[in-house]
């Protein structure tokens, strides 16, 4: 066989046609999105249910790049799109694919709302530790001491731990991995898609341009022996002490697995218990197109 | 939320977005009238775009123009504003809700086509594209980058000016669709009093009281005041002697009588910061000074 005719298994997920993308040499959201298609392969999920919403930044390009439904939103509001999606359609399986700075920041409220509603998304986090298409600017998610472009004399901020922000919001499923951890996370966002109830997975992800050349930590390859010598699986850990700092130990695995009722099950249970026999499921088509 | 005016703008996102508006600017007041968020409501996102405003004046019209404005969200894939104000948002009147079956719907504009054959911002020469909805396998992107017939983002000058061009006329070439009036006795009138909203109620009533004295005044209420009814405008400037214009800010909607009347009819605008409406004796006045 020649070389020419090896396809490889995640392009028929991806707009070829839409390649080359944006990112950067040693950007890990490639390596994400790698991952997904992977894991999408390996669950078997029928990606006819898949709608994919992004917010805005670098990985909010993840939703122009995937060969599904696909949303490139506002800034911030990857949440509240997909929540609209799930309501008018509950069979989709809905993944909010998008940035720290996106999720967390200008998107936090919707986060921890949408955690404690427990709407049943999947909510694939990539987190490069700052602001990374404009410029690397802080985040709340930056590490103390670390140097941005706003905070030429190091970050001072405490930081969110995201893990403990979701889980304590109410989230079913938290996990953290790197872009060390291929295999790792392409098991996770499998398993996130056999929980129903909001799901969370950070990935925690090198920006070479700005976060690691500003704070003198190498290129792509220097993070991902860095990922390597200092993550530590502890699946379970508790989500208090999984918090990050500029070059120490990095805790990833899984660390919440719990069932809840999801949303539109809550909904229906206090619709069926206010209003008894009068209750009318909902119809499956809303739409008025006939 | 008006970056999201936009978002639905350039994604052709059918919507409805109710202003209930009160005195401002800021918290200003709460639960007073004011007619100030018009051009904010035209204008309130970055770039060029157009979408289409109502202004109802009654309970029942509230109702039936909510209705429209889904409607017109739907055939034009635009974002609609119900335009009301305080006083009409808090009225209570009689309101007549037909049997469901006698509501005309429009339905969404969902593709017939394959998936093969489907552009998700290809049209069919009224400007207006079909939708398809997640979930059916047509893989679509949706993106609130300029985009190509594809979907895909493309910033090019020449996507650009082709997408924008294309939001714009399919409102506008439509406009005399989309234009919604209430006229009376404009047929010889001298001065013709320019309203919506609340104000309109106000209106009638000078109107009258200026009847009675013998003015020749008519009556053009704005149901539509976006696309702003220019063309109805212009007529009317050709025969008639001014335009006076009452509303709740101070003075948005008369600049585009102004603009529209080219010169050819003068403009009295008749400016009120909110928190109460006109009374009919400040329009009066205004009314008798237009016919000197």
């Amino acid at each position: 066989m020649s070389i020419l005719d090896v396809v490889n298994p995640v392009e028929p997920f991806l707009r070829t046609d839409r390649m080359p993308h944006i990112w950067c040499p040693g950007c890990g959201i490639g390596t994400t999105v790698n991952c997904f298609a992977r894991a999408l392969i390996e669950s078997k999920v029928d990606l006819q249910s898949i709608a994919l919403v992004s917010g805005i930044g670098c990985t909010g390009r993840v939703a122009g790049y995937v060969k599904l439904d696909s949303f490139h939103t506002t800034h911030g509001r990857a949440i509240p799109f997909a929540t609209g999606l799930k309501l008018a359609n509950p069979k989709l399986n809905v993944v909010v694919y998008s940035g720290d700075g996106d999720l967390s920041a200008i998107g936090g409220n919707h986060l921890i709302h949408a955690a404690r509603r427990n709407i049943d998304l999947k909510v694939i986090c990539v987190n490069n530790l700052i602001y990374a298409m404009t410029g690397g600017q802080t985040a709340p998610t930056t590490p103390g001491h670390a140097i941005t472009s706003t905070s030429p004399y190091g970050a001072f901020e405490p930081a969110f731990n995201l893990p403990h922000l979701v889980e304590a919001a109410g989230a079913v499923y938290v996990a953290r991995w790197t872009t060390f951890h291929v295999r790792q996370l392409a098991r996770s966002i499998q398993e996130a898609f056999q929980k129903k109830g909001f799901s969370f997975i950070e990935v925690i992800s090198p920006c070479p341009t700005l976060y690691q050349r500003r704070n003198r930590l190498g290129d792509g390859l220097d993070t991902m022996k860095y990922y390597k010598e200092k993550s530590k699986v502890r699946h379970g850990a508790p989500t208090g002490e999984v918090g990050l700092t500029m070059t120490g130990e990095i805790v990833v695995g899984k660390f919440v697995d719990r069932d809840r009722p999801d949303y539109q099950e809550l909904l229906r249970a206090q619709m069926v218990e206010s209003l008894g026999e009068r209750y009318v499921e909902p119809s499956e088509n809303v739409c008025s197109c006939g | 939320m008006m970056e999201h005016i936009g978002y639905a703008a350039m994604t052709e996102t059918p919507c409805v977005f109710v202003d209930v508006q009160r005195g401002g600017p800021s918290t200003g007041l709460p639960t007073l009238p004011a007619q100030a968020d018009m051009m904010q409501a035209r204008w309130g996102s970055h770039g060029d775009y157009e979408i289409i405003a109502l202004c109802p004046n009654c309970p029942q019209e509230c109702f039936d123009l909510t209705i429209r404005a889904f409607n017109f969200s739907e055939e034009f894939r635009v974002p609609v504003m119900l335009m009301m104000d305080e006083v009409v948002g808090h009225m209570t009147e009689k309101v007549v809700i037909p049997a469901a079956d006698q509501i005309e719907v429009v339905p969404r504009r969902h593709t017939r086509k394959s998936i093969e054959d489907y552009l998700p911002y290809a049209t069919n020469g009224d400007g207006v594209p079909e939708m398809a909805h997640a979930g059916e396998g047509y893989n679509f992107h949706v993106t609130g980058l300029t985009h190509d017939e594809r979907g895909y983002p493309n910033m090019t000058p020449q996507t650009q000016d082709k997408l924008v061009r294309r939001l714009q006329s399919k409102i506008l070439d439509a406009a005399d669709r989309i234009t919604l009036l209430d006229e009376e006795g404009l047929e010889d009138a001298e001065v013709v009093v320019i309203s919506y909203g609340i104000t309109s109620r106000v209106a009638q009533r000078a109107v009258e009281l200026a009847r009675e004295q013998g003015f020749r005044v008519g009556k053009l209420r704005l149901i539509t005041c976006w696309p702003f009814p220019e063309k109805r405008i212009r007529e009317l400037a050709a025969k008639t002697k001014a335009f006076v214009v009452p509303e709740l800010n101070l003075g948005q909607m008369v600049r585009e009588v102004e603009r529209a009347a080219g010169g050819r009819a003068r403009t009295f605008a008749i400016p009120h910061a909110g928190g109460s409406v006109h009374r009919p004796e400040d329009i009066l006045r205004v009314i008798v000074e237009a016919t000197r």
